[in-house]
């Protein structure tokens, strides 16, 4: 090999390794700048109240007051807040986990009369938007007499179509000499269903539980309209803006509080960082 | 002679067995049916009768025809805006979106070391509660607030006040709503990437294709599937927007930033017009079938299918 031929080579394998550098350089910067409000706003959630506006800005304020986390506590009923998300997020992600399997398995393991055209009004109804469904949904409740009460927050948006399909299509990817096996065996479809289905979509079923978790924990709109008595039956989300009163905003509470309601959330996106990319794959559908 | 009695006895053996397997069935779907029949098919079918009554939340109802409709597009001061809005929102926020979670996305290659760590951290905001992220948004944009406070140290230039001005309150949302809501995109786009097929890739570089014509050329018309799902569901959430304007601007200065489903909400629980509501709730509706209907009509000229 000629010296000049070699002399570009190793000039080449130079720029690619500045190349290199500079694109950890440019994501490590963009992913400080991205991150910075959340960072800001834990610092923010440290500083006593009339610190959180100072000029010129700082990152830490003249003490640092663990103590906002713990007066979080004492400012409203934000306990109460916490244990109403937390039930009504893990009850609806319940209520959601054995309706799309059930249905799910109907739909794509049980032949019967009429399935297909069914399996269409479902596929119709994923399109209706909840925003559109609230004004009605709020009648309903008056109906049942519903209005600000747990069940209104469980139930109304637990039988959406979406993790019904997800399961369908997950179940039919599972070879059917299965169930054919077991029913020589003698089970039947409740059996098959719960001891070898079920089993085997262990990752899907998963993935609808955390990004059921995740919608109810984080829904707004339904819980502003439904919620009357913010004192017993707010959620978290619902609870954030009331740090905000006649006597102006408690920024340095309102700032823990969030970052207090953002814990949950993360950890299990953390936890499950692995999966992340193939969870968004499988359920990508859904969502947002 | 045996083999027809066979068949016969297997004929009356698999209806039998159906019409066991349809109970059964039944069985299975009974909690999804009779969910869906009362939390979507009743308030659908509720909501067409409520926006052709006059149907205040307390008081006499009357039919109205198609009144609510006519004052939604004749009367009514803020509808139009907020349909201006909701427009200019989706203009905005859409291509913004998916323009720094494809990038993101591309840059966050496999080269890149800890790039499943940069990924959880910029899908963090997609998981936390939108209202504790609108709210720290909230507080940064404020006249005394992080953004004006480092520009006025740093470069003694006041920002405008970003959420009481009427042009920027609107472009605040949509970075607001960006910064929340692409880490989704990105990872949808991340999965794509993964599995743009190898030996492809590998042919156009040897034939000589780098940097912006490798892109072009290769891989976004092979990213062209994801791309058009993404899209599909960002305009879908665009138009669906109402946290973020109503934590950070109450819809304001004036209703420069109220998009429609916060005039919904407005006008059934504020004002308590439940007709008016349901009626513009359809509006919506029919928006969101309009523009998705004709992003699958659009699809055949750019969107590219294996096989």
């Amino acid at each position: 090999m000629s010296t000049e031929a070699l002399d570009t080579r190793v000039a080449g394998q130079r720029s690619g390794c500045v190349r290199l550098v500079l694109a950890h350089v440019g994501v490590v910067l963009a992913a400080a700048i991205f991150i910075m409000p959340l960072v800001y706003a834990f610092f923010s959630a440290l500083k006593p109240n009339t610190e959180i506006f100072s000029m010129p800005p700082t990152l830490v304020g003249s003490e640092v007051r663990w103590s906002n986390f713990v007066d979080v506590f004492t400012y409203g009923p934000f306990a109460t807040y916490i244990a109403n998300s937390f039930f009504v997020a893990l009850s609806g992600t319940f209520v959601v986990l054995v309706v799309s399997t059930t249905a799910g398995y109907a739909f794509g393991r049980l032949r019967w009369r009429g399935r297909d055209a069914i399996f269409l009004v479902f596929l119709v109804t994923l399109m209706v938007p909840q925003e559109v469904l609230v004004v009605p949904m709020f009648i309903v409740m008056q109906w049942f007499g519903w209005v600000d009460t747990y069940q209104s927050l469980i139930f109304p948006f637990a039988f959406t179509a979406f993790g019904t399909f997800l399961m369908r299509q997950f179940f039919r990817g599972i070879p059917f000499e299965l169930d054919e096996a077991a029913r020589v065996d003698g089970a039947g479809p409740l059996r098959t269903f719960l001891q070898i289905i079920l089993p085997l979509a262990r990752s899907a079923v998963a993935v609808l539980a955390v990004f059921t978790f995740m919608a109810f924990w984080n829904s707004y709109l339904w819980p502003l309209i439904t919620v009357v008595d913010y004192q017993s039956h707010g959620t978290l989300p619902i609870g954030l803006a009331t740090f905000s009163g006649q006597n102006g905003t408690r920024w340095d509470l309102q700032m823990a509080a969030a970052i207090i309601s953002m814990v949950p959330t993360t950890i299990i996106v953390i936890a499950l960082q692995k999966h992340l990319v193939k969870g968004i794959a499988t359920a990508g559908l859904g969502g947002r | 002679m045996f083999m027809t009695r066979q068949q016969a006895s297997r004929g009356r053996g698999r209806s039998a067995l159906s019409k066991v397997e349809s109970r059964q069935a039944l069985g299975f779907m009974s909690p999804a049916l009779v969910g869906l029949a009362l939390f979507t098919i009743v308030p659908v079918g509720l909501s067409i009768v409520m926006s052709l009554f006059h149907w205040p939340a307390f008081g006499d109802r009357s039919f109205a025809g198609l009144g609510n409709y006519e004052t939604l597009f004749t009367q009514s001061p803020d509808f139009w805006p907020a349909l201006r809005n909701s427009a200019v929102f989706t203009l905005l926020y859409v291509p913004a979106n998916l323009v720094v979670a494809l990038g993101l996305a591309l840059a966050l290659g496999p080269r890149i070391r800890g790039r499943g760590a940069f990924r959880v951290l910029f899908f963090i905001p997609v998981v936390t509660p939108i209202v504790a992220n609108a709210l720290v948004w909230k507080m940064l944009l404020q006249p005394q607030g992080l953004f004006n406070g480092v520009s006025m140290t740093v470069f003694g230039y006041e920002l405008p006040n970003f959420l009481a001005d009427q042009n920027w309150a609107m472009i605040m949302v949509v970075v607001m709503s960006v910064w929340q809501g692409m880490g989704y995109n990105m990872l949808i786009f991340s999965a794509a990437l993964e599995q743009l097929p190898a030996p492809v890739v590998e042919a156009a570089r040897i034939d000589g294709a780098q940097g912006v014509r490798m892109l072009r050329s290769i891989v976004l018309p092979m990213l062209s599937p994801a791309i058009f799902f993404a899209t599909v569901m960002t305009v879908i959430t665009a138009l669906q927007v109402f946290a973020q304007p109503q934590l950070l601007t109450g819809g304001g200065p004036g209703n420069a930033t109220m998009p429609l489903v916060q005039f919904i909400y407005n006008q059934g629980f504020r004002f308590q017009d439940l007709g008016l509501a349901a009626a513009a709730a359809w509006v919506l509706f029919v928006l969101i079938i309009l523009l998705t209907a004709f992003q699958f009509r659009a699809q055949k000229r750019w969107v590219h299918y294996e096989h």
